[in-house]
Order: structure tokens, then sequence, then C-alpha cells
């Protein structure tokens, strides 16, 4: 039946309190949807607050938006939508069994990872140079019309809290690989790097929303 | 536990031995009485802290500790009682055991996560105890902005504690949902779904969707007091009603989240010990989830004198009447149910009947408060502080001790004594009214709540309600006499001493590690055919 058991010929073996694998694979599966709407629940609340100042201070948040850099916005737009491809073809590699080729798209959706957190850690850095902090820790010189710290509260919260994800996607991700490496991973059981690559996209669709709303909405 | 293996065989209780193999352990009904022990552990806290919070009321002019201390008190009350109490009370303990039994299951989807998710509320309750020792907070459970922002203490620890516990809460509530999703018995429909499970499956999914917008919301205030980003701090541009909305969108849910549990209770107690089959089986059932439906759009009347807009504050109040609908079809239909029943009087219907008592009051004193005319001269009353001890305290903890009661004989096999519980119920009924329903007439004449000291001519009302407190202190001291008493050396009980037709009563008790042994228990009939006082 296997065609890929030189590295795992023996079967998962489910939970005492399954029927069958199936059955433990979509239960799983169930459960990390469930916690993807905890997730859209937990940023769509810091969404609403900054869509709410947004509605309330526009000329102060227009003019804040126009610092955030556009390109480098871009660029980490760019590496995050090839790093869903990248762990898309991860996943399917790793339900055919093919681990070689899985362990290599999951690197390669770290480097992406790494890559866009570098690029923040360069937009930050910039940004504090310029004392362009949130809310009472800022004074930057070339933007003093009222409300624009706030602004700046929302956008370094909003990307902060998703920088913290991807950073435990990336950790989440070398996790699936490590135990690839054990052999713990098969065509008969895949369940942790599909759920991680749940995980990962609703990382990457987060910031799908973050872009356009912080840097491009004018 | 030597003779008690002679009396059961193998059970979870003799499993596996050692605190090592409780520490780890996975086993579900396990998981249920460590939390069960964490609560009560706290629900021993919070109630001292009450007891001296009453106590210094007792008499105008007559504090026994300081202000300060007293503002401690009474947020420590607030929080322990809510986060770690009444929240986790009924779904992570009674929940926990039972829910798997009920659908046939041999653990719940996620047994590792179960076992994450209580040590996550200990760490989360860890912080927050450690931070009392550390300046503790004086906020009040609600930690409103900008007071929380401002004052001084160990409030960040305090928050994150109460952040670490909400992932527990969500953690829990996404198991539930995924073992009734997937885990039930052959046959076990969702027309012969225990009424219990409606209200825990009603329950899980108000802690999936609202704890995370506390969570983001915590994370906010402790970014407001460590980066002073201001979104809640109108010194910085931004808007403490903003904080009052966020908190209220996850703690009015949560009110739910503590009353649908117990509705589950009683939903379960009641035809059992009528002998009729439960009325209005779909209603109650749909009635959950209309409850967790209305949950989330009624947060706006903790603001109604808060500056919300007068167009919001009428919405808010015509909607929240419509809690009073789905909450009275439960009702009517418990009521219902045990017309013309056999009714036996034992402990888990006494506390069955306490509720219905205390939590219609409870309730109907929610529609003066819903009422906005009404409102803005109560708000910030004792009455505020009667109406939620009515539904938290009187609807709740009677759910919760009614099932511990319920469930005593299913998870030690043994049973209580039931002269005693008798005498702690009636206890507990006559303390709980003398505690809060002078309450109302103190709040209803003006008292405001958290205040350190009183008026003189508060004094009767608040004398007659530290008495209670005594009352109702002895009451449950007399619960956890009977129950550590009954655990030891009360007679042995059977497997089904209620003779109730849920799953749970199938396997023997205390139930074998497993659940059920090698046959997996298969569903023919509705969980509620009783006929009468043989059957």
């Amino acid at each position: 039946m296997s065609q890929y058991n030189e590295m795992n010929p023996a079967p998962h073996h489910y939970g005492h309190h399954f029927e069958s694998a199936e059955h433990e694979f979509t239960t799983a599966k169930q459960g990390m949807w469930i916690f993807m709407v905890t997730e859209v629940l937990m940023i769509g609340a810091i969404f609403v607050g900054y869509l709410l100042m947004r509605g309330r201070y526009p000329e102060a948040f227009h003019a804040a938006h126009q610092v955030l850099n556009v390109k480098l916005g871009a660029l980490n737009t760019i590496v995050l939508i090839v790093s869903s491809a990248t762990m898309v073809l991860g996943v399917s590699a790793a339900q055919r069994g093919n681990n070689k080729r899985a362990i290599n798209m999951l690197m390669a959706t770290i480097a992406c990872g790494a890559i866009f957190c570098v690029v923040k850690y360069f937009e930050y850095s910039h940004k504090f140079h310029e004392g362009i902090f949130p809310g009472g820790m800022y004074h930057y010189e070339g933007l003093t019309i009222p409300h624009v710290p706030l602004f700046f509260s929302f956008y370094f919260v909003m990307t902060g809290i998703h920088a913290f994800h991807v950073v435990v996607g990336m950790a989440l991700i070398f996790w699936t690989i490590t135990r690839i490496k054990r052999g713990q991973i098969s065509k008969q059981f895949f369940t942790p790097v599909e759920l991680v690559g749940f995980y990962w996209h609703f990382v990457d669709l987060v910031w799908i929303y973050l872009f356009p709303l912080l840097y491009l909405l004018g | 536990m030597a003779h008690t293996e002679h009396a059961h065989g193998d059970n979870y209780l003799n499993h596996e031995k050692g605190i090592w193999s409780w520490m780890t352990t996975v086993d579900h009904k396990r998981i249920g009485l460590m939390y069960l022990a964490a609560v009560l552990f706290f629900f021993l806290i919070g109630g001292i802290f009450a007891l001296i919070i009453r106590l210094n009321l007792m008499k105008a002019g007559a504090p026994v500790v300081d202000a300060n201390t007293y503002n401690k008190l009474m947020t420590y009350h607030g929080a322990i009682m809510v986060f770690l109490v009444i929240i986790p009370a009924i779904p992570a303990s009674i929940g926990n055991f039972v829910l798997p039994m009920m659908l046939g299951a041999k653990d719940v989807a996620f047994p590792k996560l179960n076992l994450a998710s209580y040590y996550i509320y200990l760490l989360g309750a860890l912080f927050a105890c450690l931070a009392l020792f550390l300046g503790g907070a004086d906020t009040g459970w609600t930690f409103y902005t900008p007071y929380s922002i401002r004052t001084s203490g160990a409030v960040i620890m305090v928050i994150f504690g109460a952040f670490i516990a909400g992932f527990s809460s969500i953690l829990t509530g996404l198991n539930f949902i995924v073992s009734i999703q997937k885990l039930r018995a052959p046959g076990l429909t969702w027309n012969r779904l225990p009424l219990m499970l409606w209200a825990l499956y009603a329950t899980s999914v108000i802690q999936v969707l609202a704890t995370p917008v506390l969570a983001i919301t915590l994370v906010l205030l402790i970014f407001e007091r460590t980066f002073q980003i201001g979104i809640f701090d109108p010194a910085l541009g931004g808007d403490p009603v903003l904080f009052q909305h966020f908190f209220w969108f996850y703690s009015h849910p949560a009110v739910y989240i503590m009353i649908l549990p117990a509705m589950g209770v009683i939903s379960e107690i009641i035809p059992v010990f009528s002998r009729k089959p439960i009325f209005g089986y779909r209603a109650i059932a749909l009635a959950s989830f209309g409850i967790a439906l209305v949950a989330f759009i009624v947060w706006g009347h903790h603001l109604f004198v808060s500056g919300q807009s007068e167009l919001a504050n009428f919405i808010f109040s015509l909607l929240t009447m419509f809690v009073a609908v789905p909450t009275g079809v439960k009702v009517f239909s418990w009521v219902g149910t045990m017309y013309k029943g056999s009714i036996r009087f034992n402990a888990p219907m006494l506390y069955a009947m306490g509720f219905l008592e205390l939590f219609t009051i409870g309730g109907v004193t929610g529609v003066f408060l819903a009422t906005l005319a009404i409102d803005v001269h109560l708000t910030d009353t004792y009455f505020v502080i009667a109406h939620f001890h009515y539904v938290m305290v009187g609807g709740t903890i009677m759910g919760f001790v009614g099932g511990m009661h319920y469930w005593f004989p299913k998870a030690t096999g043994r049973m209580y004594n039931e002269r005693i519980a008798m005498w702690a119920f009636i206890l507990i009924i006559i303390g709980f009214n003398l505690t809060f329903f002078p309450q109302f007439i103190a709040g209803s004449e003006g008292m405001p709540r958290r205040y350190w000291s009183q008026l003189p001519e508060f004094d009767l009302m608040n004398r007659l309600s530290t008495y209670g407190s005594w009352f109702l202190a002895a009451g449950f001291i007399v619960v956890a006499y009977n129950m550590i008493k009954s655990a030891k050396s009360g007679p042995i009980s059977g497997p089904n001493p209620w003779r109730a037709l849920t799953l749970e009563w199938q396997s023997p008790s205390p139930p074998p590690h497993d659940n059920f042994g090698p046959t997996a228990p298969t569903v023919t009939q509705w969980p509620y055919e009783y006929k009468g006082a043989n059957v």
C-alpha cells in the first residue's frame, strides 16, 4: 500500500477514544478550525478598535499612514504569499509521504518567515530611530498633529502581535520538521503538518488584511 | 484506599497510584476532580474575602480593615470568584467528569490538551495570587481604565493571571465542542442528547467566541501600563469607554458561561427526581443557544451611564429584555416537569428548587436593571450587587453544589448523608436570602457599591446581610464535612442510585479507567423516559 515506507513503516497508533485514524484526523482538524476562530476574534477586536479610531480621527490617521514604508510592506506581503505557497507544497508532499520534499518546502517556509521578520526589524528600528513610538512615548518632530501617536499605537500593537504569531508559526514548522526527521510523519499520519499549515495560512491572511489597512488606506 | 479496592475493583481512582499518576493523568475524570479541588480551594479564599468585606460593612464607622485593604479585598473577591471559581466551576470540574461519560465516550477529544488547560488555569491563578503579595490590585475585577492604568500595585500581574486563565477556558470550550460533535456513542443523535450536554455545548461556544476578546483587551491594558499606548487613556487621545465595550463584550457573555452549565445540571436533576419526562426538551435545548446568541448583543447595558449614545442605550435596553424569553422558557419547562411528578426531595432536588427560587429573583431583578430609567437610579448601588449574586451564587453555585451531590455517588461509589445534606441546604438557603435580600433594599435606597463604609441609615440592612453571610458560610462548611466524610465512609451507592437514564449511570461507580469497560454503550432511546415513582 505504502510507496514511501523506507523511513516510516510503522502504522500510526490513534488514541484509544477514537474509532479509527481517520476519526482522529477529522477531530483534530475540527479542533484546529475552532482555534482559528478564537484567533480571528482576538485579532478582530483590535481591528474594530483601529477602524473606530480611524473613523474618529481621519486626518491624523491619513497623515500618519504616509510615514509607513509601502515598499517594505509590499515586499513583506509578497514574501508571505510565497511562504503560503511553499507551505501548501510542503503539506501536500507530507500527505504523499515524500518526506524529503516536505522538509525542503517547510524549510523554505521558515526562511520566508525569517525574511519577513528581518524586514520588520528594519522598519521598526527606522521608526524608533526617528522617535516614532506608540502613544505617550512618541516624539517624532516631523509629524505633530494630535492623535497621530494613536495610529502608531495601533500600528505597533497590530504588527507586533502579528509578528509574534509569525515567530510562533516558524517554531511550529520547525517542530514538524523534527517530527518528520524522527520518522513520525507518514502517508498514514500527517496531522501535525496539516494543522501547522492551517495556522501558517491564518497568519498570512492576517497580514493580507493588515497591509492595506495600515499602509494603503488613505 | 485499600478497602475501597475490594469494594469496587479496578476503577479510575485506583487504576494507577501515587501523586505523580494524578499530576500526569489524561483521564478526564481525574482532571475533573483536580479542577474541583482547585475550584473549591479558591471558593474558600474568595469566600473568606467576602466574609471580611461583610464584617467591615456591619456597622457604619466601625471598619475592621483600612480602605486600601478593603479595595484590594473587594477586587480579589470579584476576580477570584469570577475567573477562578464560577467560570470553571461547573464546566471544567463536573463537566469534565460527566461530559465524555454522557456521550458514551472514553475521554474528551483532546485529553492532553485537557490536562494542559488545567495547568494553564493553575498558572493563571498562581500569577493572580502572587500579585497579592506584591502590592495586589484595587481596580475592582472590571479593571476599568484610566484608573487601572494609573493606580499603583501589581495590576499587570493580576491582569496577566486573568489573561492566562482565559486560555484555559478557551481550550476547555474547544475540547468540549469537538467532543460533542465527534465522540457521541452510536445512536446518540442530537435529539437524544442530554440537556446537560446542550448546555455545555452552548457554554463552550461562548467561551470560544468571547474569551479571545477579553484576552486582547487585557493585553492592550498591559501595554497601556508598560508602553503607554494610550488606546484606552483619554490623556493620550484614547477612549476609556472603548475599554468598557471590549471588556463587556466578553464579560457579559461570560455571565452566561457561568449560568448555562448550572441550567444544564438543573435540567438533569429535575426529571430524575420528578420521575417524569422533561417538559419541553427541544425548547430547553434551543433556549440554551438562544441565550448564547442574545449574550453577544446585550453588553451595552453595562454602559448605560458611561456616556454611550441614547440610541445605543435604547437598543441595548430593548435587546436585554430578550434575555428573559429563553430563560423564561427554561424556568417554565422545569416547573412544568415537576407538575404532577412523583417528586423525591433528595439533596440534588433541593438545590434544583433553590436554584428555581433564587435564579428567578435574580432574573426578574435583571429586568429592572435593563429598564433604562430605573437603571439610572440603581447603577452602582447594592441593588446590582444583590441582583448578580442572586444569579451567580443563587444560580450557578446552587447548580454546582446540586450537581456535586447528584454525581457524588458516581464519582466516589458512595452515598453522602442525606439528612446532613438537607440541613446544609437549609442553612445555605436561609443564609443566602438573609445575605442578599437586604442588599436589594439598601441598594434601592441608594447605598453605593464598592464603598469602604456606609451611612448609619443602612446599618440595619448591612447587619442582616452580615449575619446571613455567617449562615451561608456555615452551610458550605457542613456540605464540605458531609462530602469529605461520605467519600471515605459513606454507604456503597451502587452504579445508579437515582435510577437515572443518561449514559454515565450505566457504568459502575466509581467508573473504570476507560468509563464503560470493553462494551461501548449504544443508545436506543431518549434519556428522559421516566414513568412515575417506580420506573
